[in-house]
């Protein structure tokens, strides 16, 4: 029989130290201490018509946790985050929470964007007692709609959106006001306040059309457009955005026609120099955050775009034509964030402490701008749990974004009964 | 906007309905009438037609029309080899058996779908319009690609029954629709029948989605309304019959215009959902539908 010893080791002794040693040598440069990882389920539209928005938010929170990761990870714990496609579907929505609480074991949940999977999810996360972070821009958590586990901190909703933006509107594209939008939540959130912030400024609204969401022709909508609309203020969203833009530039023609206002939303992914989209030269848009990199952009928002992988021009750096959304995936980002400084000041160790977290969370009021946050500094407000922040209008020049108006973080400000702090968890 | 422009736009625009779901819709009926298969994955062979048209539009330098008329032969031949591969691959080992070749085309479909989620991706990509042609109206404009829509699907149809009713290969193909077993007695390879029908059926889908994708876009999700709404069609007009689809084709495409521009398209979807239930029910072999 032989015998090994540590200076005779054997053939497989010695392989395996080896094998030890490459593995060691492989791992991140920061070695994580006895703390298990901080698992953060991420529900993600990586199928359906939300998914070109769910490759950009899996990249944006993969370079956000690697960041926080190389920086320490979160109270010291790596954060790992756990991706679940929920096909941009309600339905699977409620699963995917389900299954990120239970089987998964996540500490939390974040990232849901499309209004139809909030809403479809939101009140299982509450039954599950999970804290569950949107980054959607719905006015549903504002509104008083959700439960006490629902906040969205890292993008502004609809309705502060449509009231600091209003008076630019009026003052400078007309008061007679067209809105098209989506017939649903998302569109509904336009429905409902644009008209009250317009009369504030002196205008009004002349019409309202509603479009089907699953509608893919536009042109019969297009004579219900009043002839004296000064403004038509568009909120289209999902794959056959391309066709409303292209038939409405078939239907004015070369005739008299409106300004156009609209949503990037419409035309996130979606390069704005598309054939067929010549229409909107000239036109305007909200974007949340810049996808043209501004002129007089700071560090962090270099720091972000380089972390993330996207170009000035808002494209991947690998690829030109791969078109991010800019606008709206900063959220992720920021949310990331947010949670960290939540779980640090709360002492969060265990699923057992969520309900302190919330509490954390909701204790938070001032987010400024840094590293943390490319898209500008944010205050929260802990009883909507609502982030409120600066919002950007760009006009379409030769075909690229350009920012003409940023509004301050007050106009964002609204008033609202809402208060989450009253609910019972 | 007065009356009279107001219903010519919808007129034109139940037309151009009308023509997409007519190419559409042939391909499913052909393959039921003859195959008695119902292929669910027939909204993919479209999807795949559009999608081809971008990846050729991009591949095809030079002027527009050019990389469209590319399109218009590449698109139906890789389509049409596509569909011949599941064929020999699903259909023939399932001996064309009604229930299980609806469950193995569900799976054919996912597949597709899935796999240009992978090499396609999920954005939504516009396709030009082989001219920019605009017909500006003292009313409106339209596009006079639509137009030319509407008569390629004219062309299209009327190619589709001069080769079922004057050609060698459409005599076989309706022989074989009539009585399986007495073709393969008269010495026709019903197999090769099959698999020809089942690829011109997935060909002409592609052809219809090369001359819709200009008025829409390229999106790895569009072939379900399409599916959809060719089951609609063949219903309405009899499954395997060319003149039924036609006639569906026009009555659901005109009133879908006509009641969604004066009324609302949500009425449009329900009145075409109930004459779908109104002709199962009193007619269940569709308006041309031959009885079994």
């Amino acid at each position: 029989m032989t015998t090994t010893s540590l200076f005779t080791p054997s053939r497989r002794r010695l392989l395996q130290t080896a094998g030890a040693g490459l593995l060691t040598s492989a791992m991140p440069s920061y070695v994580w201490g006895q703390a298990a990882p901080l698992k953060i389920g991420f529900q993600l539209h990586r199928t359906g018509i939300g998914a070109s928005y769910g490759r950009w938010y899996e990249r944006t929170t993969t370079a956000a946790a690697a960041a926080i990761n190389a920086a320490g990870g979160i109270a010291g714990r790596e954060v790992q985050i756990h991706y679940e496609d929920d096909a941009t579907d309600p339905k699977r929505g409620a699963e995917v929470v389900e299954k990120l609480a239970g089987p998964a074991g996540c500490d939390l949940i974040m990232g849901t964007l499309f209004s139809h999977v909030v809403m479809g999810s939101a009140p299982r996360a509450g039954e599950l007692k999970i804290p569950y972070l949107v980054c959607s821009e719905g006015y549903h958590v504002a509104s008083g709609a959700l439960n006490r586990w629902v906040l969205q901190p890292g993008i502004t909703d609809v309705r502060q959106q449509i009231s600091a933006m209003a008076p630019w509107v009026a003052e400078n594209l007309g008061k007679k006001v067209t809105m098209i939008y989506p017939d649903y939540a998302f569109g509904h959130d336009h429905r409902d306040h644009f008209p009250a912030a317009i009369e504030a400024q002196g205008g009004e609204v002349i019409a309202q059309i509603a479009i089907p969401p699953t509608e893919t022709s536009f042109t019969r909508y297009l004579p219900q457009i009043p002839a004296d609309t000064e403004v038509l203020y568009h909120v289209m969203v999902g794959p056959a955005v391309l066709t409303f833009v292209k038939e409405l530039g078939e239907f004015y023609g070369s005739g008299a026609k409106p300004a156009l206002f609209g949503f990037i939303d419409s035309l996130e992914a979606v390069d704005t120099a598309s054939p067929g989209l010549e229409f909107l030269e000239g036109s305007h848009f909200w974007e949340g955050h810049c996808r043209a990199k501004p002129a007089d952009a700071g560090a962090d928002e270099t720091a972000y775009r380089a972390a993330v992988g996207v170009d000035d021009n808002g494209c991947s750096v690998s690829d030109a034509k791969d078109v991010s959304t800019y606008a709206h995936m900063f959220s992720c980002w920021e949310t990331l964030y947010f949670i960290k400084e939540a779980i640090e000041t709360s002492g969060y160790s265990s699923p057992a402490d969520r309900q302190k977290l919330v509490e954390a969370m909701e204790a938070i009021t001032d987010l400024p701008a840094g590293p943390e946050r490319p898209q500008g500094a944010m205050v929260f407000d802990g009883k909507k749990h609502q982030a409120f922040g600066v919002q950007n209008i760009s006009k379409v020049e030769g075909g690229k974004l350009v920012r003409v108006h940023q509004t301050t973080l007050e106009e964002s400000l609204y008033d609202n009964a809402t208060d989450y702090t009253a609910l019972s968890f | 906007m007065a009356f009279g422009p107001f219903l010519l736009l919808a007129l034109m625009e139940g037309l151009v309905t009308a023509a997409v779901l007519s190419l559409a819709a042939v391909g499913l009926s052909l393959v039921f009438g003859v195959m008695r298969v119902v292929n669910v994955a027939h909204g993919e062979f479209f999807m795949l037609g559009a999608v081809i048209a971008w990846f050729v539009s991009t591949m095809v330098p030079g002027p527009a029309w050019l990389a469209f008329a590319a399109a218009l032969i590449v698109a139906p031949v890789l389509v049409a080899a596509l569909a011949a591969m599941v064929d020999g691959l699903v259909l023939k080992r399932l001996s064309y058996n009604p229930e299980a070749t609806i469950l193995a085309t569900i799976g054919v479909m996912y597949m597709i779908q899935q796999a240009a989620l992978s090499y396609y991706g999920p954005d939504a990509r516009p396709v030009l319009a082989p001219f920019s042609w605009r017909l500006q109206l003292p009313w409106f404009g339209y596009s006079g690609y639509k137009l030319f829509v509407v008569l390629a699907a004219g062309l299209v149809l009327l190619a589709v029954w001069l080769g079922l009713t004057r050609s060698k290969a459409g005599l076989v193909m309706r022989a074989t629709q009539v009585d399986r077993e007495v073709a393969q007695a008269f010495g026709i390879n019903v197999g090769l029948v099959y698999r020809g029908v089942f690829a011109l059926g997935a060909g002409l889908a592609a052809l219809g989605a090369v001359l819709y994708v200009p008025i829409s876009q390229a999106h790895y999700l569009m072939g379900h309304d399409p599916l959809l709404l060719s089951f609609i069609v063949v219903i309405i007009g009899g499954l395997g019959s060319l003149r039924g689809t036609l006639v569906a084709a026009l009555v659901i495409g005109l009133s879908d215009g006509v009641i969604s521009m004066f009324f609302s398209p949500t009425l449009a979807k329900i009145l075409a959902t109930l004459l779908v239930g109104l002709v199962l029910v009193f007619r269940p072999q569709g308006l041309f539908g031959a009885k079994e």
